[in-house]
């Protein structure tokens, strides 16, 4: 292949799936690139990959350049977050015991009611419940923080959040180190498959639109190569409009199943995909229409009043003075790069680039730059609306 | 003379781990300790609260020790972080050779270094040993196959085992193919035939 080489690091998750695509089906080509990609075996060894420059670009859980901008949990360099890479697609498991236990205690799992969830979950747990997630600065663990911290569980007292790696998740269940997992396509539907747990939520149930991965670039990258990063963008943003189709939900499976990338079966991909999932063993089937975005309502668009959000909920974890990180994370989101880099290719533009995140229940047509927008449904499960700009704090 | 650092190898494999200690010994007098168990990793290293934690890159279970960095608070970054924002170039060549270090917070680097180095270079070695490892099993996979396409053509064309291999490389050169892929070619179409 020709073009300028452009090495890309992934995890093999589901939502890979831009990164991927956008080799496969050309359209890093296309846009004059010769788009490699590496598969990583941690989050960590990705985000030292990038930073230390053995790649140029990765997929990234999207709260981890924020944390890193925050100076949080080592590895000081100052990361972009150029694009949204998907939205939702995270699902809370409980391990088969505790499933057993809720259902003694009558609880029926209708796969949406988060708040009916979280208290089952609560009740039937006889210790602080110890919950698994694959990284510390993670949606999935935001998700989860935010979830039972509504509820009324607060962390470290009342809930153990703790790091373990998807692919160990199951052992650590049958090792009865966790009660439960917050995990991403496709590791829920390995664990039902593999007869250790029952899907509980899909992330989609706490908040409705939460931006899951980003394209994570080196910000001293973007400065030196606005051309490259340019491509990067269009390449992986036209990926993302393909995968929206459904019609070519089959061949994504197929190129996502493969070894090289997820090496699972083409038909758990799918599952995931169409967000039409069995979450238990005994192969009860749960639809969520909104389970994993890659471009419908702007799922694309690096919104900074969600950067905000992961700020303000790194600052309440961690004892950071909350105004100060919101401003620094974000300049994190590069909205204007979106903006810049995609204008002529059609993406929609948004008359703002942030929002009040929570605040739509419904699907909402609004002001854009260029034509029609119509955001997907945003809202928290607990109702609360998160403004980016709270009172009294310092607008820049 | 400052006190022994205390280590501790994350590393499944003994062999592998044994090798590692053995380079660290080298380096210094350590107090080392291996864990090989992924179960539980976090909590293990917390209880033996080491200096220095030496993984390898390429195991998953690395991301339970990010935990570390945030155990105690991450405004306190008593427990361990990342080494070493101060050398750039260290941290480089420890991810080039495939390991990572944790260290707690100011460990002078003098003290890290020889210990970072033996690692790296013990990580090295293991690199190398891979790479020609599978060398030598593609190598064995090739001839294999080359020796069943020779034995094919010998028997159906009543030819001597040179002239077999001639044939074999006159047919990949005139193709522009690699001799191991015409001889796969080969055994695959005599296998649907026969």
């Amino acid at each position: 292949m020709s073009g300028v080489r452009l090495e890309a690091g992934f995890i093999p998750l589901v939502d890979a799936a831009p990164l991927i695509i956008a080799r496969e089906l050309g359209y890093g080509a296309e846009e004059g690139l010769d788009l490699t990609l590496r598969a990583a075996p941690s989050w960590s060894t990705l985000r030292d990959l990038l930073v230390m420059g053995q790649i140029e670009a990765a997929h990234m859980l999207a709260p981890v350049p924020v944390a890193m901008a925050l100076g949080l949990g080592g590895m000081a360099t100052r990361l972009d977050a150029l694009m949204v890479l998907s939205v939702n697609g995270d699902v809370i498991g409980v391990s088969t015991d505790l499933a057993a236990k809720m259902r003694a205690n009558g609880y029926h799992n209708d796969f949406s009611d988060a708040r009916a969830a979280g208290k089952a979950l609560i009740a039937a747990s006889e210790t602080q419940p110890r919950i698994g997630v694959p990284f510390p600065f993670s949606m999935h663990a935001d998700l989860l923080y935010y979830w039972l911290g509504a509820l009324g569980m607060s962390a470290p007292q009342d809930l153990q959040i703790k790091t373990v790696p998807p692919p160990l998740m199951a052992q650590a269940m049958e090792a009865g180190e966790i009660d439960a997992f917050c995990v991403g396509a496709p590791w829920g539907s390995i664990a039902v498959e593999d007869g250790v747990g029952e899907l509980l939520l899909p992330g989609a149930a706490i908040w409705r639109f939460a931006p899951e991965k980003v394209l994570a670039v080196r910000h001293d990258w973007t400065h030196s190569e606005p051309d490259l990063t340019r491509r990067l963008m269009r390449a992986v943003w036209r990926a993302g409009r393909w995968l929206s189709d459904a019609g070519n939900t089959m061949t994504a499976s197929e190129i996502l199943a493969r070894p090289e990338y997820l090496n699972v079966s083409a038909e758990v991909i799918e599952r995931e995909l169409t967000g039409r999932l069995v979450i238990s063993p005994r192969g009860e089937l749960r639809s969520v229409p909104n389970y994993l975005e890659f471009f419908r309502g702007a799922a694309t668009f690096p919104w900074k009043s969600q950067a905000a959000w992961i700020a303000s909920r790194l600052a309440a974890r961690t004892g950071l003075d909350r105004a100060t990180a919101m401003t620094t994370a974000r300049d994190v989101f590069r909205s204007d790069l979106y903006r810049r880099n995609l204008r002529d290719l059609g993406a929609v533009l948004p008359g703002a680039s942030e929002k009040l995140e929570g605040s739509l229940t419904h699907e909402t047509a609004v002001a854009t730059e260029n034509g029609n927008l119509i955001l997907q449904p945003d809202a928290f499960f607990d109702a609360q609306v998160f403004d980016p700009y709270p009172k009294n704090a310092p607008k820049k | 003379m400052p006190k022994p650092l205390s280590i501790v190898v994350v590393e499944r494999d003994r062999d592998r781990a044994l090798l590692i200690v053995d380079s660290l010994r080298e380096a210094g007098d350590h107090d080392i300790s291996v864990i090989s168990e992924e179960t539980g990793l976090a909590r293990k290293i917390s209880e033996q609260n080491p200096d220095v934690v030496l993984v390898d890159i390429a195991s998953p279970s690395r991301d339970m020790l990010e935990e570390l960095a945030l155990a105690s608070g991450p405004m306190e970054r008593t427990v361990a972080m990342f080494v070493d924002q101060s050398d750039d170039s260290l941290t480089k060549a420890a991810i080039e050779a495939g390991v990572s270090a944790y260290v707690v917070d100011g460990l002078r680097a003098d003290r890290i270094k020889p210990i970072l180095d033996a690692a790296i270079a013990r990580f090295h070695m293991f690199q190398r040993m891979r790479t020609e490892l599978e060398a030598t099993k593609r190598a064995l996979e090739e001839r294999k196959v080359i020796d069943r396409a020779k034995g094919l053509l010998m028997k159906a064309r009543g030819i001597e085992e040179d002239a077999a291999y001639a044939l074999l490389r006159k047919t990949a050169m005139d193709q522009g193919r690699k001799v191991v892929d015409v001889a796969q070619a080969l055994v695959t179409a005599a296998g649907l035939l026969s």
